[in-house]
């Protein structure tokens, strides 16, 4: 086997950027449920919310450490690796990478520092504007990155020379390209729903540990209310995004449905196994006319096929195809158990069914895997391009790359993120199975997340935590 | 070329200079912290030392996300040329970075494995340190370039010159780390620190005779362009300043001074900063592209910087409010507050 340096920069960018995202789609949601809390503290005064908030404030911390890290490798990647990309499009996205860093970093940064360590330094009000802002920071960064991401699905607002470069022609077309409202409002929509889900979990296990019972049950209601809004929204927005593709990327949608044969009146792929030499599906069971349906909204709608695409320029459907089966079987898995939920509260039982606890235990990481899994739909979806339909992922690799050199970073990245990452995850579950509250006041004001809660304050010989 | 394109590209090239001068002040004393850190015993000495940069080193480290994008959308040519051709030192500023990032976190949290992040602490900072030390001298001497793409190979920055400079750098942020905690320490701790910063000025004034005498033996532009007449009277306040400040800066570790060490190691750096800059003046891919040949489009210079000078100042005011909130000495005894 040769080392090829696309394919290994294409492992090592899926390798980083995964790990990555995993941290936001925590972060983002967490870092508005903590000012969710802090704004009901101050405004109601009830300390309870001042207790949960502080429990997530310090899985926030270690989170929110490692989703920095883990960020700071990202840009670096378009030059060490993607550098004729980063030569192309600098000119048209450079400027939209560089406003995430301008409006959400340092926003982020300055303020982290006084929600972690500031609580005793300034006064509540303020306090509670740190945690604003560092929420408010981390939508921004969605905002840039997606739009980023987006132009890149589904450009717009550009020229290109004669070199092939692009240039900017339109600004608001280039940030606003076709796709980004829906994949905004999906992904930012889909990392509350995973944040949701991961407080659920918590809030059971809580309540089953017995320790902290009135925490638990208000995080647990706090979260089905929560859910029992956003993940009908998520399956309605997902289902927009789809319809967005079906317009502006036509390859990736027959891709996702495994359609090889367009036309009209198409059938809707239940589940097979797509066979990209023999351009079909093994094993398939599918329902005619319903894809059209559900794509056109007409049984007799006509939607393009794999086969009205030259094979070079086929996405690798079975990836997409089961990632996307993933995401939405994810996606009505939520409904059910939010719709249970609701029958148990109903019926008054909402608290007390074991069986239910037991099971929310278990579905903390679902919004994770369907995350993972929608970003798997909507990138080896685009392939072959990075820029679709113009730039190919081949034509964007940095030329002076040899398959060794990446072999050896990839390698140093994958055991590396390996050391690191699953035990910070460790770290957090070890949080939460302390009991979420500290009853102890003691450890309030020493240690908070992890570090000391008065930052020009030493640990009394070192080791207390 | 039309005339606004040069305004552009030289508020554009202020704005780098000055953010990548920030991140090598603001990230560069938090990482010298971190390998001070390394060479204190004490654990009681270690939770102060780590305590005072705890809660800006993330702020810190953002500038260096700025400067790299910065470069991207103002300069994209040299991002696609310099980024590639330091492959592996940035590769290994990276995972350092990570190292160190989550020991502020996990060396609480892991008790068992405290000496294992103490270290990820220390070393990732000193490896950091080192990777940026040798980026530095590998891009004075200039990269091999074919149009509009880096074609050497990515081992090419090993030279003993980037070796050197990358020492030359640890001893440079031990400098200002030193000078940070004599700022915010007191006592014994400050003595201690007041030491490391003399021995380590002491190798930064080695390291920089070093350079300023090896750049221009070895890159026949660089030494016309310090000693040709009238260049020479011209540029001579910037080596002249630098003894200066370097005198006032030994000095001041032995005098009682809290603040004064540190402020002259951030104008020794200054001075250094400026030599460097002087030697490479205009190109920003030495000895091959410009400045102005490598400068993004106008539009998307324009389309950023009306951003960027809106939103700078009110970078700088609450990054420095959040300094302020944090002002004062870090104390080691548990009933303050
Ligand atoms: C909690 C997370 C979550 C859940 C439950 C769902 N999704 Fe999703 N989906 C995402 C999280 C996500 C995501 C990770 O945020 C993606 C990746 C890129 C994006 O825009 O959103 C995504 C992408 C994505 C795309 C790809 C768009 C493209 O790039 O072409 C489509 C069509 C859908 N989703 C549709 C759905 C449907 C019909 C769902 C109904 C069950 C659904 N998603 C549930
Ligand atoms: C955040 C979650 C993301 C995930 C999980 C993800 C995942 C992936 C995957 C799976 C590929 C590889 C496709 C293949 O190998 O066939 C890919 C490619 C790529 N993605 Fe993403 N991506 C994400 C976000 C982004 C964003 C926000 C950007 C741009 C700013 C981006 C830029 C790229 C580029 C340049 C490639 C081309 C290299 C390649 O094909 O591997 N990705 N990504
Ligand atoms: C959908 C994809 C992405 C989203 C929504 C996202 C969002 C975020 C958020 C919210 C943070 C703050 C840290 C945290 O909360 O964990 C962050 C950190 C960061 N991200 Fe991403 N990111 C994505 C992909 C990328 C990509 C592809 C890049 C590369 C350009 C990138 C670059 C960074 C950097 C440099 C940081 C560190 C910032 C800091 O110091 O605070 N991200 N990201």
């Amino acid at each position: 086997m040769s080392l090829d340096p696309v394919i290994l920069s294409r492992v090592q960018f899926v390798w980083v950027v995964a790990w990555h995202i995993l941290l936001p789609a925590f972060t983002v949601g967490i870092a508005s449920y903590i000012t969710l809390l802090e704004g009901l503290h101050v405004w109601t005064g009830k300390p309870i919310y001042l207790r949960v908030s502080k429990f997530w404030i310090r899985i926030f911390a270690v989170s929110f450490g490692m989703g920095v890290v883990s960020g700071i490798v990202m840009p670096f990647q378009f030059g060490t690796n993607w550098s004729r990309f980063a030569d192309a499009t600098a000119n048209v996205v450079g400027p939209l990478f560089a406003y995430e860093g301008l409006t959400a970093f340092f926003l982020e940064a300055a303020f982290l520092g006084v929600l972690l360590f500031g609580r005793k330094l300034v006064p509540s009000w303020a306090h509670f504007v740190a945690a604003f802002m560092v929420g408010f920071g981390t939508l921004l960064s969605s905002f840039w990155i997606i739009a980023v991401n987006s132009w890149m699905q589904t450009p717009g607002g550009y020229t290109i020379g004669p070199d092939g470069r692009f240039f900017p022609a339109d600004w608001t077309a280039i940030v606003f390209s076709a796709s980004f409202p829906y994949r905004l409002a999906h992904t930012v929509s889909g990392f509350y729903v995973t944040t949701a889900f991961v407080v659920l979990a918590v809030g059971a296990y809580t309540i089953r540990a017995g320790k902290f019972v009135a925490e638990g049950k208000l995080m647990l209601r706090m979260a089905l209310g929560f859910l029992t809004i956003f993940v009908p929204l998520q399956i309605g927005l997902g289902d927009a995004q789809g319809l967005n593709t079906l317009e502006h990327q036509p390859a990736k949608l027959a891709a996702m449905e495994g359609l090889w044969d367009g036309g009209s009146g198409v059938p809707a792929s239940i589940i097979g196994i797509p066979n990209q030499a023999g351009e079909k599906n093994d094993f398939e069971i599918a329902l005619p006319k319903l894809g059209s349906l559900y794509l056109t909204h007409s049984w007799d709608g006509a939607v393009k096929g794999l086969k009205d695409f030259p094979p070079d320029q086929r996405p690798p459907v079975i990836v997409v195809y089961f990632a996307f089966r993933i995401m939405v079987g994810v996606g009505l898995l939520m409904l059910a158990i939010v719709a249970v939920g609701w029958l148990l509260r109903w019926r008054g039982k909402f608290y007390d069914a074991v069986w239910y606890l037991k099971g929310l235990q278990w579905t903390m990481p679902l919004g994770f895997i369907a995350v993972l899994a929608g970003w798997t739909t909507t990138e080896v979806g685009r392939q072959p391009w990075t820029v679709y339909g113009l730039l190919r992922t081949s034509d964007s690799v940095s030329p002076s790359l040899t398959g060794a050199n990446v072999v050896l970073s990839l390698l140093l990245y994958m055991a590396i993120y390996l050391l690191v990452y699953p035990t910070g995850i460790r770290f957090m579950l070890r949080i939460v199975w302390n009991g979420p509250l500290d009853a102890d006041p003691e450890n309030d004001t020493k240690v908070e997340s992890g570090r000391p809660a008065e930052p020009v304050q030493a640990l009394p010989h070192g080791d207390a935590s | 070329m039309n005339g606004p394109i040069l305004d552009l590209v030289g508020i554009w090239t202020v704005i780098l200079g000055l953010g990548v001068f920030f991140y090598v002040l603001l990230d560069g004393f938090d990482l010298g912290v971190g390998m001070l850190y390394g060479l204190h015993r004490e654990t009681a000495a270690r939770g102060i030392i780590m305590n005072s940069i705890a809660p800006i080193w993330d702020g810190n480290e953002t500038w260096l996300i700025l400067g790299g994008l910065a470069l991207l959308a103002a300069f994209p040519l040299a991002f696609a040329i310099i980024i590639p051709a330091l492959y592996f030192p940035v590769l290994l500023m990276l995972l350092a970075l990570i190292f160190r990032g989550v020991a502020f976190e996990f060396r609480f949290k892991d008790k068992e494995h405290r000496g294992f992040w103490d270290h990820a602490f220390c070393y990732g900072s000193a490896v950091a340190t080192f990777a940026q030390g040798t980026v530095l001298g590998a891009f004075i001497q200039g990269f091999q370039v074919e149009g509009r793409h880096f074609v050497g190979s990515s081992f090419d920055w090993i030279t003993p010159f980037s070796t050197m400079t990358g020492v030359a750098l640890m001893a440079g942020y031990c400098l200002l780390g030193a000078g940070w905690l004599v700022l915010k320490t007191h006592g014994e701790l400050q003595d201690w620190a007041r030491r490391q910063g003399r021995r380590a000025l002491l190798l930064v004034l080695v390291a920089i005779g070093a350079v300023s005498l090896w750049t221009p033996y070895a890159e026949a532009d660089i030494a016309a362009r310090w000693f040709s007449w009238p260049n020479v009277a011209l540029l001579a306040p910037v080596p002249l300043a630098a003894l200066a400040l370097a005198f006032a800066a030994w000095r001041s570790f032995g005098l009682k001074h809290d603040a004064m060490p540190f402020v002259y190691s951030i104008g020794l750096f200054l001075t250094a900063y400026l030599g460097i800059a002087i030697s490479l003046w205009p190109n920003i891919v030495p000895h091959r592209y410009s400045l102005w040949e490598a400068a993004s489009s106008e539009s998307t210079q324009a389309f950023l910087l009306v951003g960027t000078l809106f939103l700078l100042p009110i970078i700088l005011l609450y990054t420095g409010w959040s300094y302020w909130v944090f002002r004062g000495k870090v104390k080691a005894d548990a009933g303050y507050h």
